[in-house]
């Protein structure tokens, strides 16, 4: 197995194995937000003057814009103006980024995560086993502000699939991407979403031609390294008509005292027949036990399924950030298109999440799934909130929800905020929810038999989250469970 | 050469419940186990028998408060549950608790796996433990495909204590302490149940018996009955013990 990012995050054990930092000179604008700063960016990246317009038009609405507070989250204001926009590791800042022209420096960094950024290491932990069939991952990589390498990109050209930082894509693509950029999350969506339009530093596209499947899993991992600064990435993904792609991200970012602000939108295109899979696996330092540091994770997913019997599944496996806010969402447009979205979202300590999901029936005959997990230890709290609508168009549309909570100990929270528009008499929309919590006989139990209590709980919570598991890619469902372990380190006791 | 005991309880008092409200319920027990005995232990509701089992077994909530347990010449009171459970002693609950989504064959494995481990063992080989369990499935006459569903979830009162004698012959521990596992059962579940824990029984093993009803006994013959009243053995005897007290009831002796 190549791609074990996940595994190697978790391996050390004890702590947050992936909090520390990369020396890299780095090229970092001072903290602020200006319309100089947003002109600094796109200069910098060298971007066509449609887009420098884009971003500043966005400025202009983020400013008259105010930070959602309807959440169920607490946490001090952030101040914008205190953040740097920009980070690139200097090495990076111009030339052309072939594989033998990166950092060693940071090359050492994702060696030390886990990720594979010699194609070479990828295949060579390779072993040829048919029931391993996607255990080669391309993989894009986000350190800071810039997309630093991507692997496998003649394989995947072979293939006719684009997979490159969206930086580049602007300039090789222009048409796809002044087509869909923003057509899934409008500038103005909300807040966050607004900002990031306005300041996105890099972040992957991807294009499947008509009828491809793609030949391999596509990821993106992101990593956080520089103080003060703020990650705003940016990930488009297109499926031409009657194609297929799997995706996963992956995030982390060292330990650092302070908070640092995480704000990614992501948007998918689904055309007809087409098919997403986007499974994410995030792991943000969540903060130490006291809540001290950590990020704050404000992230805007949305797919939109724009052709009949189109589908986009989501899958979230998130176990970092000390504050999660996001709620990856399925517009169904077309007719017969499907919507799923997998959760499991595990907060410990002083972490809080308020996460969930959208989906919005537009089609016929269209159907939406929700399974959404809950787990709450420590002082921490979790909210599920979702919305099904279904709009008048959509006759016949059909929705299960199903959410569950787990509490362990008695400190924590959970909560749940399901919200259903029904605007059409023939929709079926089905709703089931529970808590529970890990009862001390159930511990015992597992005690008695020589389970010690920390297996326990860890056994206990991946049996809870096993339908999500499911959901994942192969090879990541094997370290989420991992990673909920380690997350959980301190849970009983 | 004498005989080194199984289980000894030397004058063993415990209480039950927090600092604030805990209450006495061992009051000065004593036991002695050697290996290839059967014990059983009977005694009037509130006598403390499922407190021996909580106390021997580490559960949270119990406090030795005088007196030792000696498992194998090993003393109990510093280990954590489950390293009581690696030192091989295992408690048939009473009441069997419900883990969804965790599977039998799961539960199984990672118990095997800790077991193993704690001894420095290797891990059973996965298609021979399967095989193994699946055999022991049948002997007790439940359906292999409940080693698909989570732990005890959606069981009969029978199939949970079924659940825990095919644990019991799997875990093969030193000493095993059942718990009222007859309650609940029809006949023709206590006569599985029963042969089970006959199967289980050889010479280097011990066996604990708690119960209420002499039938259990009938099943199951002890090599000891002991009377429990008010957190003390108040007397021992034979099997015959047994049928006296199923005759004249608990009120002769207290």
């Amino acid at each position: 197995m190549s791609q074990s990012s996940v595994d190697d995050l978790v391996e050390a054990g004890r702590e947050y194995s992936a909090g520390f930092v990369t020396d890299v000179e780095t090229d970092t604008l001072p903290p602020g937000l200006n319309e100089d700063v947003i002109r600094f960016i796109s200069q910098r990246k060298d971007e066509p003057e449609w887009l420098t317009e884009w971003r500043l038009n966005a400025f202009q609405q983020w400013q008259a814009m105010t930070e959602p507070k309807w959440p169920h989250l607490h946490y001090p204001e952030v101040d914008f103006q205190s953040i740097s926009y920009y980070s690139a590791p200097k090495s990076q800042a111009d030339g052309p980024r072939s594989l033998d022209e990166v950092d060693p420096e940071l090359l050492r960094t994702y060696e030390k995560l886990g990720i594979p950024l010699h194609e070479q290491a990828a295949l060579a932990g390779v072993v040829p086993d048919p029931d391993q069939p996607s255990s080669n991952v391309a993989v894009d990589v986000v350190f800071d502000s810039v997309s630093i390498a991507t692997t496998f990109k003649q394989k995947l050209a072979d293939a006719g699939v684009i997979f490159c930082p969206i930086s580049e894509a602007v300039k090789t693509h222009p048409e796809l991407v002044q087509k869909y950029l923003g057509s899934v999350v409008p500038q103005r969506d909300n807040f966050y979403a607004a900002l990031n339009s306005a300041v996105f530093s890099d972040g992957s596209f991807v294009y499947i031609p008509k009828g491809v499947r793609c030949p391999m899993e596509l990821s993106t991992y992101f990593r956080i390294n520089e103080r003060n600064t703020g990650q705003f990435e940016r990930t488009l993904i297109i499926a031409d008509a009657g194609s297929h792609v799997s995706y996963l991200e992956g995030c982390t970012a060292p330990m650092r005292d302070e908070n640092q602000l995480h704000a990614a939108v992501v948007e998918l295109v689904a055309l007809e027949d087409a098919e997403i899979k986007y499974s994410t696996v995030q792991n943000w330092y969540p903060g130490d036990e006291n809540g001290k540091g950590g990020i704050y994770n404000f992230v805007t997913k949305r797919g939109l399924c724009a052709g009949a019997r189109a589908k986009i599944s989501w899958t979230q496996v998130e176990t970092g950030s000390a504050i999660t806010w996001k709620y990856p969402s399925v517009v169904l447009r077309g007719d017969d298109s499907i919507g799923e979205f997998y959760s499991v979202a595990l907060t410990n300590n002083r972490q809080q999440a308020d996460t969930g999901t959208k989906m919005i029936h537009m089609g016929k005959n269209t159907r939406s799934t929700i399974v959404a997990k809950g787990i709450s230890a420590g002082r921490s709290d979790s909210s599920y909130r979702g919305l099904v609508r279904i709009t008048p168009t959509a006759s016949q549309a059909r929705n299960f929800t199903q959410c569950d909570s787990l509490l362990i100990g008695d400190l924590c929270g959970a909560h749940t905020f399901p919200y259903i528009e029904s605007k059409n008499n023939s929709a079926i929309i089905e709703h089931e929810a529970s808590t529970s919590k890990v009862s001390d006989d159930q511990l015992f139990a597992c005690q008695q038999r020589g389970i010690d209590a920390e297996k326990a709980v860890s056994m206990i919570v991946n049996g809870f989250c096993k339908e999500v598991f499911r959901e994942l890619p192969m090879e990541f469902a094997v370290e989420a469970g991992k990673l909920l372990e380690v997350s959980l380190e301190g849970a009983v006791g | 050469m004498t005989q080194q005991s199984l289980l000894e309880d030397s004058n063993l008092h415990a209480d039950v419940g927090s600092d604030a409200d805990s209450k006495a319920i061992l009051k000065g027990l004593n036991l002695t186990i050697n290996p290839g005995e059967v014990h059983a232990i009977m005694g009037p509701n509130g006598s403390g028998k499922s407190t021996l089992a909580n106390v021997l077994s580490g559960r949270p909530g119990y406090t030795v408060t005088q007196g030792h347990v000696l498992l194998d010449q090993e003393a109990l009171a510093d280990l954590e549950p489950h390293e009581r459970a690696q030192a091989g002693l295992f408690l048939a609950f009473q009441y069997p608790v419900e883990i969804p989504g965790v599977s039998n064959m799961e539960f199984l494995k990672a118990s095997m796996d800790s077991l193993a481990k704690a001894h420095n063992a290797e891990q059973p080989d996965a298609a021979g433990f399967i095989r193994q369990v699946r055999t022991l499935a049948e002997s007790l006459d439940l359906d292999p495909q409940f080693l698909k569903r989570g732990v005890n979830e959606g069981f009969s009162g029978g199939e949970k204590k079924r659940n825990e004698i095919l644990q019991l012959l799997l875990l093969n521990p030193k000493m095993a302490i059942l718990d009222e596992t007859d309650s609940g059962l029809d006949i023709d579940a206590l006569q599985t149940v029963a042969e089970g824990v006959n199967r289980f029984r050889n010479d280097g093993n011990g066996v604990l018996l708690i119960t209420h009803y002499q039938r259990l006994l009938d099943y199951i013959v002890p090599d000891f009955v002991h009377v429990l009243a008010d957190g003390q053995i108040i007397q021992s005897g034979d099997k015959n013990l047994a049928l006296e007290l199923e005759a004249k009831g608990y009120t002769w002796l207290t």
